[in-house]
Parts: C-alpha cells; sequence; structure tokens
C-alpha cells in the first residue's frame, strides 16, 4: 500500500512524542519533533530523525503557539503532523492551519473537532445518534441554572462547554451553593478555555467511567472494546484498563456499539474515545463527550486487541479504508496502566520536578513502559508530572494485577518523588482486585 | 533515516524473555542514540535507560566526576573507558593491590567491564598506591581519578 506520508512532524512532548516517533520508524516514515528549550535534550530528540526548536519552555511560546508549531513543521519538510495529546490536539484553528498549509493533520477533520470539542454540541449529536445522555443542560445565569437544577437535582456537576479531560469541573452539593460556584464556574471557565459557556449535568454517585476506542475512516467506523477509567483523584485519571471489568455481556455489547453508531453517525475519521457514565448498579449507561483525539490510556486497549493504534491514526490519514472488520477485532486478556506522575503522594501530591539521578523502569513478561525519562534527564515544571506509563497485560485481570505489583516493586525512581507508591497500595487494595470500582473509589482508599 | 536499533517495549520485552534463560544478570547495549542496561535484581528485571555518550550512571552525579590532577605530589590512574571498576579478577579473588602495593607500569591494577568485555587498567607509573577511590563494581566515567599513586 503506498505510503504518501513521508516525513512526520510530532507537535508534542514526553513519552507521547516518544510513541509517536516509534511507530514512525516502524512504519518508515520519518520523523521530526518540534521541542522547547526545556526539551533540548530530551529523548525525543535521540530517537527523531530530525529536531526542530519551537521557542523558550512556557507553553504559549512553543508547544501551544499555533503560528510556530506550523511554521515549524512546515520548514522541516513535514507533509503530516500529529498533535499527540493534550496542547493544540483538538485545537480546530491548529487543525485548519496545518491543513492550510498544505499538511495532513493526522486526527479527525476539523468538523468533528469542532463538533466534540464543544461538549453541549456532542450531547446534542449523541442524542441524534441515539444514545442516552445525563440529564442536564445549558445555563447562562444562576436563574437558568436554579432551573436546570430541577431537572438534574443535587448532587450536581458545572462543566465547562470549552472543557474536557476532566478539568473544569465543580461538584454543587446544595442549591444554597449553586448561585456562587456558578459565577464562579463561568470566571474560570473564561480563564482556562477563553470561552465562559457552562453547562449543568446530574451528578451519578456510584458512577463508573467507562470509555471505548473507535476508529474511523470517515465512512466506517468499528470500536476496539472498552476501558475502564474510573480510579480518579480531581477528575485526573491514575489508573486505566482494558477491558472494563465485571459489566454484563449483553449491557458490554451496548455500550461498544453505541460508541461506533456515535462515530459513524459523525462520519468520524481517525482514532477517538468515546466516554460514558456507567451506572455501578444497573449498568445503565450514559454519553459524557468524546475525545478527538489519541489519549493517554491508548496502550492498554493496543495490549488486549494487538492493535498499533497509532499506525491506525497514520494509515487513516493516508486516505485509506480501515484496514479491520469489526469481527476481526478479540479482546485478549486484560491490560492494566498506572501512570507514574512526578508529584509526592505524601505531601497531597505536590509536583517533584527535578533531576533523575536514576530511572530503573520494570521489565519482563507481559511489562510495558512508556516514558522519555531516563537515569540523568530532567523533569521540567513546566509542563504536566506524567513521566512514565506502566503498562502490564496478563491472560486473566488477576494474572495483570499480580504482574503490575511485582513491576511496582522493581521500580526504582531517584531524585524526585513519583506517585509509584500509591499505585502500589491501589493494587494491594481489595476494592480494585474485586474489579469494578466507581469514582468514589479514590477517597476511600486506606492510608498506608 | 536511523540505520542504528531502535528498541521498542516489545524488543524489551523479548530481551529479558532471552536473558531469564540464562545465568546473565545484565545486558548493556550503547548505540549512536541510547544506552540500556536490562538487569536483574533480587525484586525482578528492570529497564535503565541513558542518553548515548556515557552520562552519569546510577548513584553516581556528575559531581562526582573527578578528572582534575591533584596538587599533592601523588600521580593519579584513570579509567580509560567508562564501564564498571572491579579491583579484582573475578569475585572471592584477592584484589590486584591494596594500598600500599607496588607498580610499574604493566601493573594490573583493576578492571574495567564494559558492555560485557573486561578491560584490564594498568598503572601506567612506577609507585606506591596510595589511595583507591571507587566502590568495588561501582560504575565509573571514562577519565574519572582511580587511585592515586606516591611515585617512586
Amino acid at each position: 500500500m503506498p505510503k504518501p506520508i513521508n516525513r512526520l512532524f510530532v507537535a508534542n512532548r514526553g513519552e507521547i512524542a516518544l510513541r509517536v516517533i516509534r511507530t514512525a520508524k516502524k512504519l518508515g516514515i520519518e520523523s521530526v519533533v518540534g521541542v522547547s528549550d526545556a526539551d533540548v535534550t530530551s529523548r525525543p530528540t535521540a530517537e527523531a530523525d530530525d529536531v526542530v526548536l519551537l521557542g523558550a519552555a512556557p507553553s504559549s511560546q512553543s508547544y501551544l503557539n499555533v503560528e510556530k508549531v506550523v511554521a515549524a513543521a512546515k520548514e522541516s519538510g513535514a507533509d503530516a503532523v500529529h498533535p499527540g495529546y493534550g496542547f493544540l490536539s483538538e485545537n480546530v484553528n491548529f487543525a485548519r492551519a496545518v491543513a492550510d498549509a498544505g499538511m495532513v493533520f493526522v486526527g479527525p477533520d476539523p468538523a468533528a473537532l469542532e463538533a466534540m470539542g464543544d461538549k453541549l454540541k456532542a450531547r446534542a449529536v449523541a442524542i441524534e445518534a441515539g444514545l442516552p445522555v445525563v440529564p442536564g443542560d445549558e445555563a447562562t445565569t444562576a436563574e437558568e441554572a436554579a432551573k436546570v437544577a430541577e431537572t438534574t437535582g443535587y448532587p450536581l456537576l458545572i462543566k465547562a462547554v470549552a472543557g474536557g479531560g476532566g478539568r473544569g469541573m465543580k461538584r454543587v452539593d446544595k442549591p444554597e451553593q449553586l448561585k456562587a460556584q456558578i459565577g464562579l464556574a463561568m470566571s474560570e471557565a473564561e480563564a482556562a478555555f477563553g470561552d465562559p459557556r457552562i453547562y449543568l449535568e446530574r451528578f451519578i454517585e456510584k458512577g463508573r467511567h467507562v470509555e471505548v476506542q473507535v476508529l474511523g475512516d470517515g465512512t466506517r467506523a468499528i470500536h476496539l472494546g472498552t476501558r475502564d477509567c474510573s480510579i480518579q483523584r480531581r477528575f485526573q485519571k491514575l489508573v486505566e484498563e482494558a477491558p472494563a471489568p465485571n459489566i454484563p455481556d449483553k449491557k458490554h455489547r451496548a455500550i461498544e456499539n453505541a460508541a461506533a453508531k456515535l462515530a459513524e453517525h459523525l462520519s468520524y475519521r481517525s482514532a477517538g474515545t468515546v466516554e460514558f457514565l456507567v451506572d455501578g448498579r444497573t449498568f445503565d449507561f450514559y454519553f459524557l463527550e468524546m475525545n478527538a483525539r489519541i489519549q493517554v490510556e491508548h496502550p492498554v486497549t493496543e495490549e488486549v486487541t494487538g492493535v498499533d493504534i497509532i499506525e491506525q491514526q497514520l494509515i487513516i490519514a493516508d486516505g485509506a479504508p480501515l484496514g479491520y472488520q469489526q469481527r476481526d477485532i478479540e479482546i485478549r486478556g486484560a491490560a492494566i496502566e498506572v501512570r507514574i506522575n512526578a508529584e509526592d503522594p505524601e505531601s497531597d501530591f505536590r509536583p517533584s520536578p527535578g533531576h533523575v539521578t536514576r530511572a530503573a523502569w520494570p521489565a519482563g513478561e507481559g511489562v510495558r513502559v512508556d516514558s522519555h525519562i531516563r537515569s540523568g534527564d530532567s523533569v521540567p515544571a513546566t509542563y504536566d508530572s506524567l513521566i512514565a506509563k506502566l503498562i502490564v497485560r496478563g491472560e486473566t485481570r488477576d494474572e495483570a494485577i499480580e504482574r503490575l505489583s511485582a513491576a511496582l516493586e522493581s521500580l526504582r525512581v531517584e531524585g524526585i518523588k513519583t506517585t509509584a507508591p500509591l499505585h502500589a497500595r491501589i493494587m494491594a487494595d481489595p476494592r480494585f482486585k474485586t474489579g469494578g470500582v466507581d469514582t468514589r473509589f479514590f477517597e476511600g482508599l486506606a492510608d498506608g | 533515516m536511523a540505520e542504528d536499533l531502535p528498541l521498542s517495549p516489545e524488543d524489551v520485552e523479548e530481551i529479558v524473555s532471552i536473558l531469564s534463560k540464562s545465568d546473565y544478570e545484565t545486558l548493556d547495549i550503547a548505540t549512536a542514540r541510547f544506552r540500556l542496561q536490562v538487569a536483574r535484581d533480587s525484586k525482578g528485571w528492570t529497564q535503565e535507560w541513558r542518553p548515548a555518550g556515557g552520562e552519569a550512571g546510577p548513584a553516581s552525579g556528575p559531581a562526582r566526576v573527578n578528572t582534575e590532577t591533584p596538587d599533592d605530589g601523588l600521580l593519579v590512574i584513570t579509567a580509560p573507558l567508562p564501564g564498571t571498576f572491579y579491583r579484582a579478577p573475578q569475585p572471592g579473588a584477592p584484589p590486584f593491590v591494596e594500598v600500599g602495593s607496588k607498580v610499574n607500569p604493566d601493573t594490573v591494577v583493576a578492571i574495567i567491564e564494559t558492555m560485557k568485555l573486561m578491560n584490564p587498567v594498568h598503572a601506567g607509573v612506577d609507585g606506591e598506591i596510595a589511595e583507591i577511590i571507587p566502590e568495588n563494581a561501582g560504575p565509573i566515567e571514562a577519565h574519572s581519578i582511580l587511585m592515586k599513586v606516591k611515585p617512586a
């Protein structure tokens, strides 16, 4: 099959930049990585074929700067740009600018990015596609909010329309708190996303965060099974696993099919993830949002399906049709990923940037480490704290947990603090071992 | 395009699979782009990556590299290449030299193991060993001072 993409510009940093470069190498595609001053000696620069300096360390002057990234990509002779996750990956202006500069954006079309980026629009599209959504609606004033709250009840969540990825969410437990929280939410949304719009949703107590990986080529869409990401702290995922455990078959298939249905309804191209809230008791499910990009936790899906999702993104970006039929996708075994962050779990997760004198990551059967951090590297204070993803697969979920616990025992990172000890406690938690925990898990985690 | 060996997580898994069936405890790989040590200890296997070109090893940071010739009248024996410093020909055997041992230019004073190759370190000078600096079986960088010698 001809591969029109010859030279890929990686518009990201850290482990995902490395991840994209690795698949590009596998496919014989040249890679160029754009870096800020702070990442000039980072591992992606050693593995890419070329390196381009974007600008100073602050993201606004480098990774988040549309003009600089597009210019750097163009000048490097790239014919395609992979945006990774975060940064500009769901920025419609960026996707359009890349296309206008004559390069292929490895991701969905700007229209899909726009539709799914606006969380209200996404809800409307999901309803159109026949998916159930969490009861809720938009509110532009405190009075409107109070009206919506009559439908949602309390507790409720205030979410930013332009938000996503767990950011910009506030929980409101009592009607008296609503007015103040609405005002706060709107100004925070403006500051964080440049859009003050908010909407309200019923807060489902025993909710499980179950998401479905989808792949589409613009005509057909398939799913690659579920992931459970219920273990979160302040709406940020800590642990993810595939497939979602302990869901009755019929409901499980229904969730997967709903996701594929939405992707086809959108004529979705590239990889995406449809997020659902699943009631832990009834297994009723509700559409939450769709992430129109590759996600941090994509490796667990790769481990149980054998599909290289980045490779599929590149193939689809070439204009090729999906290489898989739904019946070709088989979920085998289980995989769990833990996010190793440069944070001190003993000090309220205070960030712990600095010089890593030693990084001995686990290795062995079923063990995969996606990390850009080597012994001697520095973790800059400027970016997010993710330094490694430890992904373990097993023939059964129990085997995966056992292997992951052993892997965490042999992990040694010196010079900075990491969340590895926290993950060891999670693996030992009997509720986790049983499986099917909901988003209240983290609060109930035993100390020490 | 890169002509060297890009190593994926699958490759690392395979390396461990091969090593576990052997008696080897460590595998060191160095290419133009990276260094990787796959090693086993009581807790299990680990993979430790480093930038290419001999950066600081595990327990030592750049601060411990001492390449300055001291001005205390002593001669120095330096490491010709980076690796692991051994004081004896094999584990359990008596060390090549102790403080006070007399050496001449051809005396082997230590071994530096690099990528499974044992490289003897010769004294290169006449005199008496005054000080032995690195720990046995510790990592050392190229050109770092291994021993100080009181000239004959």
